[in-house]
């Protein structure tokens, strides 16, 4: 049984209330994706979306009761810090803000 | 009676965890520069991301589940702040327009951009040609 379509319960509200949480700062971060103003800012975004859905994950294995989900949590944390140091290597590369 | 109890605790866990995910995006969205953001997003994501994963742990209470809750969150922990340091770096080098209102820019004037090199404190000993 999971706590999607068991009784209602306070695990369950918090959890409801958990998902829409992480779901608005998501959609925060990816405003703060679109606007920049800079390419930094972008790939700071990025790296707090890859780690808002770590939190995701986490919560949505709560959900289903089904834990194998914390494996993805573990190598979707590993991709996204290898990608904000490749592009952190990159920026530095590229020297100076073209368009800041 | 138990049962009871861990629910409880891993709701209050995972409220806790939304309410501080939701403090780093409004932080990110909200700071004026590039620098403020990152402590925002660096240890209020990370502390948030945190306590969700604990529920999880509290919630399965498995210790394999355990184990690998508490990898995920090692390994943010080791991993946001050396995501923060390299971006911060590149960024300042990249010359990131600072705030207006900031006060103090140490860094500013004392690295040299062609020898990958600061004079600060703790920099050694300076070239001989310069005595």
């Amino acid at each position: 049984m999971t706590l999607f379509d068991g009784p209602v319960s306070f695990l369950q509200v918090s959890a409801y209330v958990g998902f829409g949480g992480v779901t608005i700062a998501i959609c925060a971060a990816f405003v703060r994706v679109v606007v920049g103003p800079s390419m930094p800012d972008r790939v700071l975004a990025l790296d707090l979306i890859g780690l808002l859905s770590v939190s995701l994950i986490g919560l949505y294995a709560i959900a289903s009761g089904e834990s194998l989900f914390l494996d993805a949590a573990i190598a979707l944390a590993l991709i996204s810090f290898l990608g904000t140091v490749a592009f952190s290597r990159f920026i530095e590369w590229r020297g100076e803000e073209p368009d800041a | 009676m138990l049962e009871g109890v861990i629910e409880i605790v891993a709701g209050v866990l995972i409220l806790a965890g939304a309410f501080f995910v939701l403090v780093s995006a409004l932080g990110l969205l909200r700071l004026p520069d590039l620098f403020m953001r990152m402590h925002a997003a660096t240890k209020a994501g990370t502390l948030g991301a945190g306590l969700v994963l604990f529920a999880a742990a509290l919630f399965f209470g498995e210790l394999a589940v355990s184990i690998k809750a508490a990898v995920v969150f090692l390994f943010l922990l080791l991993t946001a702040p050396v995501a923060a340091h390299v971006l911060g770096r590149a960024a300042y080098y990249a010359g990131v327009t600072l705030w207006d209102r900031t006060m103090l820019d140490e860094l500013r004037g004392k690295y040299d951009e062609s020898t990958d090199e600061h004079d600060g404190p703790g920099a050694g000993s300076p070239a001989p040609s310069d005595r």
